[in-house]
């Protein structure tokens, strides 16, 4: 492996990308809106029905089941209260996940399609890099600000979810092992899974934004586990939690093996 | 397929279909090193397929090539380690600067770290880029685009260079600045395959040329060989004095080996009270046999040149074969 051209070809495509509107709204709004925005606003409403003693609801019809341990470590809480730690911690984790696979969906459709849109590929293909080279050099340039969004994200929510839990419940709850797990094993993961879903349809399509639209139906299945917990037919527990990483980092595997499969630089050049 | 010390491309039957396209069709040629090769044909004749071929980024339907020994569709990336390609657009991504285009190139390419500023400095130089060496290539003028993508093509010093249509769409002094680089870099023995349809580049830069037309090799040779392909004998124009034209047709096609005289309009001769002669059957060995007859009768001679057929005749020649 050249990793010279590899470290070349992927800091070019975090640098340039990071340069391109198209991918740095998506990059800022998003996670904006969900680490900031829903938690801020469900919690100011959270804050303002536990002062005001809004009539209780029947939280274990909302919520059941509860993870355990979780009626006893806040006991003593009002509904309003356990209802927003419980929206923080458990409810809102699949959402996290969206902003890893997105930001890794959204840089390497600029990665892969927006090459061949700006015709830079063929430049690219002449040189003297293999196949393997350039798509782990691509990849690479994807998965670390996928990566990254997903790390400074958990960061963000973090301080944002702490602050809001104390404005609302007076506790600090995060950190835990559920979002540690989230941030560092899950995320990667969801990184890896946005990007090479992009990396194959990428091949199929000619435009930045297609690759991107294509690329982006991977968090439907995150919408999923947002509605199941919902809906309380789950809840994500530590195991389900590294079980969930497990599925995805095996998912991953195949992606990538069918990405390989569909970036070869003879076929990617035959249809310019 | 065995090659010769001093080849560096060879092809044999090399064949690509695209669909029901035969976009190179049994195409056989040898350059050797040092060669300022012509490839010439129209638009879709194969010369960016072959090209493609020869690099190893697409893969032949048939037949086989060799670079530098290599097979490219098996070494590619061995072979583009020692090759540049100027692609027919200039394929820059509009967000970098020249300076970072060739940085990118260089680190790609493992220029050595300790030569790389100073390479990328010279080509900037060289192609009068240094003084936007810091903008953004989205804001450069499409001649500029074209002499930092020639850069970029030269940033690794690579043996073989491919260039297509390098001065398609440049203004005179930048189509003058790429003929004297591509001058420079044969000076220095470096082997130059140029596609082109501007056959006044091809005849003044190429050692040797290949005409292609859909697809198929029709010739390949020196200018001299490939005008033997022209069923024309040759003709010398002789300028004299407007008055002298009688005599000198009648003196004209009474020397052997002439086989015909005629008066040619001719508006720069006019203009300056002289009338041009061709003279048929007769070439550039029988030149002294005309002016020995001009002299011996007195017929003042303005001018006396050979014409032989040009690349420009060739090519249309062998186009309507």
């Amino acid at each position: 492996m050249n990793w010279e051209s590899v470290w070349a070809i992927a800091r070019k495509d975090v640098s340039v990308a990071l340069r391109t509107r198209a991918v740095v709204l998506p990059l800022v709004i998003v996670p904006l809106i969900l680490m900031v925005g829903i938690p801020v606003l469900v919690g100011l409403i959270s804050g303002m029905a536990a002062r005001m003693d809004v009539a209780s609801v029947n939280l274990d019809e909302l919520t059941r089941p509860l993870p355990s341990g979780f009626g006893a470590e806040y006991a003593g809480l009002s509904d309003p209260q356990v209802g927003y730690i419980y929206f923080v911690v458990y409810l809102f984790a699949p959402m996290y996940l969206i902003l890893p696979l997105m930001a890794s969906a959204v840089v390497a459709a600029d990665s892969f399609a927006g090459e061949k849109e700006r015709k830079t590929l063929e430049s690219l293909a002449y040189t003297p890099t293999t196949d393997r080279e350039l798509l782990f050099a691509k990849i690479l340039g994807a998965w670390i600000p996928g990566a990254m969004v997903g790390f400074g994200g958990f960061i963000v929510y973090s301080i944002v979810a702490n602050v809001m839990t104390y404005y609302v419940a007076e506790r600090i709850v995060l950190p835990n092992a559920l979002w540690l797990l989230l941030a560092f094993w899950v995320g990667p993961a969801a990184a890896a899974f946005g990007l090479g879903v992009t990396v194959i349809a990428s091949s199929r399509v000619n435009t930045f934004q297609e690759a991107y639209q294509i690329g982006s139906l991977v968090v439907l299945p995150l919408v999923l586990l947002v509605i199941g917990q919902a809906a309380g037919a789950f809840i994500l527990s530590i195991w389900l939690v590294v079980l969930l990483g497990l599925a995805l980092w095996v998912l991953d595997v195949v992606v990538f093996v069918l990405a390989a499969a569909s970036f070869r630089r003879t076929t990617l050049m035959a249809r310019l | 397929m065995g090659a010769a010390s001093n080849t560096v491309i060879t092809t044999e039957r090399l064949t690509r279909v695209f669909g029901g396209t035969t976009a190179v069709n049994d195409l056989s040629l040898t350059i050797e090193a040092g060669e300022v090769f012509g490839f010439l044909g129209h638009n879709g004749a194969g010369k960016t397929t072959t090209v493609r071929m020869l690099n190893g980024v697409i893969a032949p339907t048939a037949g086989a090539a060799r670079v530098f020994g290599l097979n490219p569709a098996t070494d590619g990336h061995r072979v583009r380690a020692r090759t540049g390609v100027l692609t027919e657009t200039p394929a820059l991504d509009s967000r970098l600067t020249a300076f970072d285009t060739l940085r990118y190139f260089a680190e790609i390419y493992n220029v050595p770290k300790q030569v790389r500023k100073r390479r990328i400095d010279e080509l900037l130089d060289f192609f009068a880029l240094s003084n936007r060496a810091d903008s953004k290539v989205g804001g450069f003028s499409k001649g500029m685009r074209q002499r930092l993508a020639l850069a970029r093509t030269l940033i690794h010093d690579p043996d073989i260079i491919f260039l297509d249509e390098p001065t398609s769409g440049l203004d005179p002094v930048a189509i003058r600045d790429v003929h004297q680089m591509i001058e420079h870099l044969s000076h220095r023995g470096r082997t130059v395959f140029l596609c082109t349809h501007n056959l006044a580049e091809a005849e003044r830069l190429c050692d040797r040329i290949a005409v292609l037309a859909h697809g198929k090799l029709l010739a390949i040779g020196d200018i001299q060989l490939l005008g033997s392909h022209l069923n024309r004998s040759h003709t010398i124009s002789v300028e004299v004095d407007v008055n002298d034209l009688p005599r000198a047709l009648h003196l004209f096609a009474q020397t052997p080996p002439v086989a015909r005289a005629e008066a040619t309009t001719d508006r720069a001769s006019a203009r300056n009270g002289g009338v041009l002669i061709t003279l048929h059957g007769v070439g550039r060995r029988d030149v002294p046999k005309v002016m020995e007859a001009a002299m011996h009768n007195g017929l003042n001679l303005y001018r006396i040149q050979p014409e032989e057929p040009s690349l420009e005749d060739v090519y249309f020649a062998l186009q309507e074969l």
